[in-house]
């Protein structure tokens, strides 16, 4: 049986007149690679917000590895193990791709002003940590060699995978990517789709939502569908794209 | 990396150069100028001072957190005011400058924070006018605390302020060494050069530090770094009170120095001019901010010194009253530097850099 890492249930969120999430309930599981799709608009960052503390759901329940999240701040939210990269990158721009990194790094370590101004050991000895950590992280997304670059200067691809080490850089225990293939050409997502595996075996579990649904079929153990707000469909790649709701949402009725 | 660290390695020899060189021109600074330009210009020195002093407070908010803050100047009243009320005969209270100092400091980051809660969620121009607002309110109660009971005393303000005494050395008399007179504008002068270093330190450390990591990110995209886990209502308290921290000691060093503060001198002016200093400096680089704050302190007396006599001298009489002329050439200047140097005289490589950019488009 496998071991529940988020589950949330009867989330809903308004925007005014416009129900973005109608009672959506999910379940991902430790170590998968669970997909989110849906066509434009059916509210999958709306729920990526959620999930990260950025939106204030209005109703439901949301538990993560034990401990109830509704409505939490998003640095608890990062604290207990949910890390994230947005559909439009936002790096820190003028910062370079290792400062970037070693921001991701600052829930997980603890030096105070006091500390930053006596500059004692134990902050020294921190500080060289979080440097090391954030080398290491740079590697592992192969990245070092623009190490001292601005983010701004990177390179698309480049950005994409400083964001997922600044991510990582948190220790999640669940990385949500939104839509990190976007705007990517064929090797690129090659390549991206490796990362993804790695980082699962390494023992991350992954959210992704991606318009690219070969992408998705090949590479997610489980997948939900949203529209307009609700969940469609949820289960394994090859029994969603058969789901004649599913197949409705992406194509239209006459398709069915 | 190796490439990196033997650069270093050679550079230190240079830095310790530079910083030997430097220590010997602060050190013997106020002996060439009381010396050749007299008393009244050391004076003028010990107030750049205090300004950079400010100006490094205001940049913690402003330069490394990105907080615009128009009312920087009611944390330099707060000190000014807990020191006077402590070290002088208003209350008959005197109590000794290493307590109402850190005080003063500790009583101004109080201050940040009750400035910092309630504008968390304001940036940019609304920010600006609530720190503006609040800036004219401890100014206003300042000038009004006199009724029922006296406590500041109004807008006379309060007179006789106890001078700065280390052991039987009290900085408010001439001090007598080998039959020379020194003026107290020369003590103040290396106490207050103890302590700009001291926030020089500070400042430095603070930015490139975990603490000063998490003030840019913030600056740069709040939301992206919350998503990364900062806590952002701690990061803009703490940039907040530590800012105000310096403010706070500025201000009673301000009070000893000058033996009487008056709400007077916490005027909206003077937080607008503290802002002038970092931005024509450069915003978020100590050493620009540095520069920023003494230039602005210094110019407009050399002004004020220069333009009378550049009158007669030219036109044989006066054209232009000194003092309007002198604001008049003074306001010119800073809007001429903006225009062809928006960056700031000395700015930061990545602020130099971003600068660049938008020039490229």
């Amino acid at each position: 049986m496998a071991h529940a890492l988020l589950k949330i249930e009867g989330i809903n969120k308004r925007f005014g007149g416009l129900h973005a999430l109608n009672n959506v309930g999910l379940t991902i599981n430790k170590g998968e690679i669970y997909g989110l799709i849906g066509p434009n608009g059916a509210g999958k960052t709306t729920l990526f917000n959620v999930l990260t503390g950025l939106y204030q759901p209005d109703e439901g329940t949301f538990t993560f590895d034990g401990q109830d999240l509704f409505r939490a701040k998003p640095h608890v939210v990062v604290g207990t193990g949910i890390a994230r990269t947005f559909q439009n990158i936002r790096l820190f721009g003028e910062m370079t791709a290792l400062e970037n990194v070693m921001v991701g790094r600052h829930i997980r370590s603890k030096a105070n002003a006091l500390g930053a101004i006596l500059r004692d050991k134990k902050t020294m000895a921190e500080e060289k940590a979080i440097e090391a950590k954030a080398w290491e992280l740079l590697a592992y997304v192969g990245i070092t060699d623009v190490a001292f670059e601005r983010a701004r200067n990177l390179s698309y691809g480049h950005q994409r995978r400083l964001e997922i080490a600044r991510a990582l850089a948190t220790e999640p225990k669940l990385l949500a990517l939104d839509e990190p293939a976007a705007g990517m050409n064929p090797s690129e997502t090659e390549d991206l789709k490796v990362l993804m595996e790695k980082i699962r075996k390494d023992g991350v579990t992954v959210l992704l939502i991606e318009h690219d649904v070969k992408l998705m079929m090949g590479l997610c153990d489980r997948i939900a569908v949203l529209d307009y707000g609700k969940k469609i469909a949820e289960g394994v790649p090859e029994v969603v794209r058969k789901d004649p709701k599913v197949i409705e949402a992406y194509l239209g009725a006459a398709h069915a | 990396m190796t490439m990196a660290l033997e650069m270093n390695k050679l550079d230190t020899n240079k830095k310790v150069g530079l910083f030997l060189v430097s220590a010997i021109v602060l050190a013997v600074l106020p002996f060439v100028v009381g010396g050749l330009l007299g008393n009244s210009w050391l004076r003028i020195i010990d107030f750049a001072l205090l300004y950079v002093m400010l100006a490094l407070g205001l940049n913690i908010v402003v330069g490394f957190a990105g907080l615009l803050d128009l009312g920087f100047i009611a944390f330099y009243a707060v000190g000014a005011y807990t020191f006077a009320l402590l070290g002088s005969p208003h209350f008959d209270i005197h109590l000794p400058f290493y307590i109402t100092i850190p005080l003063g400091a500790l009583v101004a980051a109080f201050f940040g924070i009750l400035l910092g809660t309630p504008v968390l969620r304001l940036k940019g121009d609304y920010l600006a006018i609530v720190t503006l607002g609040f800036g004219e309110i401890v100014r206003i109660f300042m000038n009004n605390l006199n009724a029922p009971i006296n406590i500041t005393n109004g807008p006379q303000g309060i007179n006789l302020i106890d001078p700065v005494k280390i052991g039987g050395l009290s900085f408010g008399k001439p001090l007598e060494i080998a039959g020379h007179s020194f003026n107290s504008v020369y003590l103040y002068y290396y106490f207050f050069l103890a302590l700009t270093v001291l926030v020089v330190i500070m400042a430095w450390r603070l930015q490139h530090s975990r603490i000063g990591r998490a003030w840019v990110a913030m600056r740069e995209d709040s939301i992206a770094a919350a998503a990364m886990g900062l806590n952002i209502r701690n990061i803009k308290l703490l940039a907040f009170s530590l800012g105000a921290l310096s403010g706070g000691v500025a201000g009673g060093l301000f009070a000893s120095f000058q033996g009487f503060i008056s709400p007077e001198s916490f005027g909206l002016l003077e937080s607008v001019m503290i802002l002038a200093m970092i931005v024509l400096g450069g915003m978020g680089h100590i050493p620009g901010v540095i520069l920023g704050a003494v230039v602005l302190t210094v110019a407009p007396e050399v002004l004020r010194d220069v333009i009378g006599p550049l009158q007669m001298h030219t036109f044989g009489r006066m054209l232009i009253d000194p003092e309007n002329a002198r604001m008049l050439i003074f306001g010119l200047a800073l809007v001429i530097m903006m225009l062809l140097r928006p960056e700031g005289m000395w700015p930061s490589k990545r602020r130099k850099a971003e600068f660049d950019d938008a020039k490229k488009g």
